[in-house]
């Protein structure tokens, strides 16, 4: 009844393209994923996730491409027929439904025996620990809990592969990230193969196995979390995960894999990514957090602002040329003050200066 | 005694507290104005209609209604064009709005449906005897594409008021099920989809349930509109025949027999007609599910 | 059925099949009004033999329009000013203050839209005659009132309610009086809500046909109820002369439909009692 294999081993999306009028939310998007892997779609508002989801769940027809799960096309096919579960931004609950009758809508669309069905509904509300409550309508529920029907909505017909289109968005802070230990929990436990569409990296870091990111339509960088937060592909990429220290400068030595750039008065060294030669303009990316004042550190800055965040002090400081740089320090740094910037080479990194500017 | 009376707060502030002050009072003319229009003489028609003309008996006049065929027969035949007009609108206009709702040029379309509302039933009524008369276009093309051999009886019968009373009621149905189908959040029928629910299982187990409520309130107000028809059973059907329906014998006995009293007591009737109509359906109501249409909350 | 894409495309084909088939009948009905009236003699044929504008001219005189649009214009001029007075300050009491008997002034509210208006327009016309009110201009003005008003309060009372009590305290903070709130803050405000309501008030007291017919004598006849009587005296006058009336009164409404457009969605028209 529900159309594709359960026993797939890798997904595929192929050149798949999807465009609005003259507007390309999906450019030439390609991608593989294996079973039982978690995979997050990460990228600004815009930048197509939501879309490449839809297009998934059959809810966009795509313009270009194909969606293959082994050697099945799929995407002509039709969102009921694809038997993967989606879970939606609003959780999407029937609202003139129970729980319990909202959890057992896709088993009974399927044409299960009652039996069965309340046996699959009882043991996916047991997972998402709401037993208790299957008889009441999605309406008298808190946030969280509408949240955990809807996953249970979704996994309770043991899909092939799970949409989550971010799901947490709704909730506050500390909801969220209870929800999103819970999901992390239940994708263990059921062992399904889920793509996970978010714009908050820890949400991203912290869930997936692997994170595509996107931005404008296109797959900017496909890595482990660790590979995406220590060494992004691009510019961009390097903005979007927080390194929001991006200077261009101009390069002055190249050794293997490292490379020296020219900043006032002096040279800093960081890690290059890509190929650049002496005399080219580089963009340089520091996070906030790897630029600290220390001994001999080669950027001299007076400082702007600081604020005490807990443990450390941030602050924005501008150097002599007037380029503001975001850095944080240990010890309490007083406005005016003129501070020697540092950071470890491992975490400057140094791109190739590209025709396209860095999102604002 | 007088220590107890002093330590209240004054009348005013006691009132406003209850949330009567200068604010509400605004609606005080509003109000005035539909008891003295509204309330009082629906009232004085009561009153009226239990004083027949030559000082019988209360019941008279209810009598008099009850007994004769060509009094008590508009009833039945109000209710012979009002009912299966209104459930046709209704039904009708399900599957055009849910398809509608993804049109793009929706405004086009609503704004030519709004146009029959604004031209009002006495227009209708003489274009549809134009356009349907024995001369008329619909019978020309009927017969230049050999549909019919010769031109079909549309007007003045119980078709000719069926349809004007259909094309004057159906804009306002269908804008109203547009209203309701749109309010309904589009990601739950795409969660029905990818849980598996095909086209006929998402309409019957999500969007049914949703609108029926609305359906419902829609029902009873298209039944309002077509209860009350009067000019097209005049000018398009049989008003004599098939189509006497009762504000044509409430209109009779006001202004051709100057019987005010009967008139009155027709209205009363009709009013508890109309009432009844409406209690049966929103009564059958309770057992559906009412409440927000979005997904729950949030 | 819904598997098969076949049965799919047909069921959606004719549903469209249905709303063109509606649209174009409607349609050809105005046509057919419009194309009467500008017709010098139409019989047995697909179009009149000739066309002409004298039909304008007979009309205006025979039905005296001048009398009969001017009066159509001071009742639908008076009741859409006192029901948009009388609607938006009850609105505004209804949308910002809970008291005691709410509920029950709702409902009172409600129930001149909810039942018919033969209803009560019969023991109504009654009561103006007695009242020396029958057959004037100012009982047909009274007995319009009866459902705009209720009308404007149902479609003003979310549109107040969408504004935020806390800009009118920060205009009484700033030290605005309840009059000087009232003209520069909420009227400009709501300036677009009741534009939009009055203009439907507008549009529907010019075809409101059974409580004028009631209340009316024939010096107060608006348009609408003028075309009934030539309508139902069809023989006495020539047809292209009726029609010709007929599109004199198409004309008003749907101008100020027109109107209306620009400010409303054409589902507002109707969607009134949804919020309630």
């Amino acid at each position: 009844m529900t159309g594709v294999s359960h026993d797939f081993r890798k997904l595929r999306l192929d050149c798949v393209s999807r465009s609005f009028g003259l507007h390309n939310a999906l450019r030439d998007v390609s991608l593989e994923v294996a079973r039982g892997e978690f995979i997050a779609l990460l990228g600004p508002s815009g930048c197509g996730k939501s879309t490449a989801l839809n297009c998934l769940a059959g809810l966009l027809p795509l313009t270009g491409g194909g969606i293959w799960l082994d050697d099945t096309r799929i995407d002509r096919l039709k969102p009921e027929e694809r038997g993967f579960g989606m879970v939606f931004q609003n959780y999407a609950l029937f609202p003139h439904m129970s729980v319990e009758k909202n959890v057992g809508f896709g088993l009974r669309m399927q044409g299960r025996g009652k039996a069965e069905i309340d046996g699959k509904v009882a043991a996916a509300l047991n997972l998402v620990r709401l037993d208790d409550q299957r008889h009441k309508l999605p309406g008298q529920l808190s946030g969280g809990q509408q949240q955990r029907v809807a996953i249970a909505r979704a996994i309770v017909i043991e899909p092939s592969l799970v949409l989550m289109d971010e799901p947490l968005s709704n909730l506050d802070a500390k909801l969220r990230l209870e929800m999103r230990a819970e999901i992390r929990r239940i994708h263990n436990l059921v062992g399904s193969t889920t793509i996970y569409v978010t714009h908050d990296q820890d949400e991203a870091l912290s869930l997936a196995d692997r994170i595509v990111v996107m931005r404008d339509g296109m797959v900017r960088q496909v890595g482990r979390p660790d590979e995406l937060y220590g060494r992004p592909s691009h510019a961009d990429v390097a903005e979007f995960m927080g390194y929001r220290n991006l200077l261009r400068l101009s390069v002055t030595a190249v050794t293997e894999g490292m490379a020296e750039v020219r900043i006032e008065q002096a040279n800093l060294r960081g890690s290059l990514i890509g190929a650049a030669r002496t005399g080219d303009i580089a963009i340089v990316a520091i996070r906030p957090d790897d630029l600290t004042p220390r001994i001999g550190g080669p950027i001299r800055a007076t400082v702007n602002s600081a604020e005490y965040r807990g443990r450390d002090f941030y602050g924005i400081a501008s150097t002599g040329s007037g380029q503001e740089l975001f850095f944080r320090s240990e010890y309490r740094v007083a406005v005016g003050e003129v501070l020697d910037l540092g950071a470890d080479p491992q975490r400057v990194l140094v791109y190739p200066g590209e025709a396209r500017p860095p999102v604002s | 005694m007088q220590m107890m009376i002093e330590d209240k707060p004054p009348l005013r502030l006691r009132l406003a507290a209850m949330g009567f002050d200068s604010v509400t009072l605004l609606a005080l003319p509003a109000v005035l104005f539909v008891l003295a229009l509204f309330v009082y003489p629906f009232i004085y028609g009561l009153i009226l209609s239990v004083e027949p003309k030559d000082g019988a008996v209360w019941y008279t006049n209810y009598q008099a209604f009850f007994s004769d065929p060509f009094l008590y027969g508009t009833i039945g035949k109000t209710l012979r064009l009002a009912a299966p007009v209104t459930a046709l609108c209704v039904v009708i206009s399900i599957p055009i709005a849910l398809r509608v709702r993804w049109m793009r040029h929706q405004r086009l379309l609503t704004t030519i449906l709004v146009l029959p509302i604004t031209l009002g039933t006495v227009l209708i009524a003489e274009g549809l005897l134009n356009y349907m008369g024995p001369q008329g276009w619909l019978n020309r093309t009927l017969i230049t594409i050999g549909l019919i051999s010769g031109p079909l009886q549309l007007v003045h019968n119980y078709w000719g008021a069926f349809l004007g009373l259909f094309i004057s009621i159906f804009p306002f149905t269908f804008l109203l099920t547009l209203s309701y189908v749109t309010g309904i959040e589009p990601a739950l029928e795409q969660a029905a989809s990818t849980l598996g629910a095909r086209p006929w299982a998402r309409f019957r187990h999500i969007l049914l349930p949703l609108l029926a409520q609305g359906l419902a309130v829609n029902f009873c107000l298209s039944f309002v509109q077509a209860f009350s028809v009067f000019p097209t059973a005049v000018l398009l059907g049989a008003p004599a025949g098939s189509t006497r329906v009762i504000s044509i014998a409430a209109y009779t006995a006001a202004y051709e027999a100057y019987d005010y009293s009967l008139a009155s007591t027709i209205a009363m009737i009709m009013a508890a007609v109309q009432l009844v109509v409406v209690a049966i359906i929103l009564s059958s109501r309770g057992l559906l599910y009412r409440g927000p249409m979005g997904g729950a909350k949030g | 059925m819904d598997r098969n894409p076949l049965a799919l495309r047909l069921w959606t084909t004719s549903i469209w099949v249905l709303v063109g088939f509606f649209i174009v009948n409607l349609l050809a009905m105005i046509a057919s009004v419009v194309v009467n009236s500008f017709g010098t003699r139409w019989f047995n044929t697909w179009l009149p033999a000739g066309f002409t504008t004298k039909w304008y001219a007979s009309a205006w005189l025979e039905f005296q329009l001048d009398d009969i649009l001017i009066v159509t214009f001071q009742v639908v001029g008076a009741v859409v000013l006192l029901s948009g007075l009388l609607g938006v300050l009850g609105a505004y009491a209804l949308a910002r203050r809970e008291f005691p008997g709410k509920r029950l002034v709702m409902l009172l509210i409600l129930l001149p839209l909810l039942v018919p208006p033969i209803t009560f327009g019969i023991p109504l016309a009654t009561l103006l005659y007695q009242l020396g009110l029958g057959s004037s201009i100012a009982g047909v003005i009274l007995a319009n009132l009866v459902p705009t008003v209720p009308f404007v309060i149902l479609v003003m009372i979310p549109f107040i309610e969408q504004i935020d009590p806390r800009v009118e305290a920060a205009a009484r903070v700033f030290g605005a009086s309840p009059r000087q709130l009232f003209v520069h803050v909420l009227v400009p405000m709501l300036a677009p809500g009741i534009l939009a309501a009055l203009l439907m008030v507008l549009v529907r007291t010019i075809a409101m046909f059974e409580l004028t017919f009631f209340t009316a004598g024939p010096s107060s006849q608006t348009l609408v109820v003028a075309l009934y009587y030539a309508v139902y005296a069809a023989g006495v006058r020539a047809g292209q002369s009726i029609d010709a009336m007929a599109v004199i009164y198409m004309a008003t409404t749907l101008i100020w439909l027109l109107i209306a457009l620009r400010f409303v969605n054409p589902t507002q028209l109707v969607t009134r009692v949804k919020k309630s």
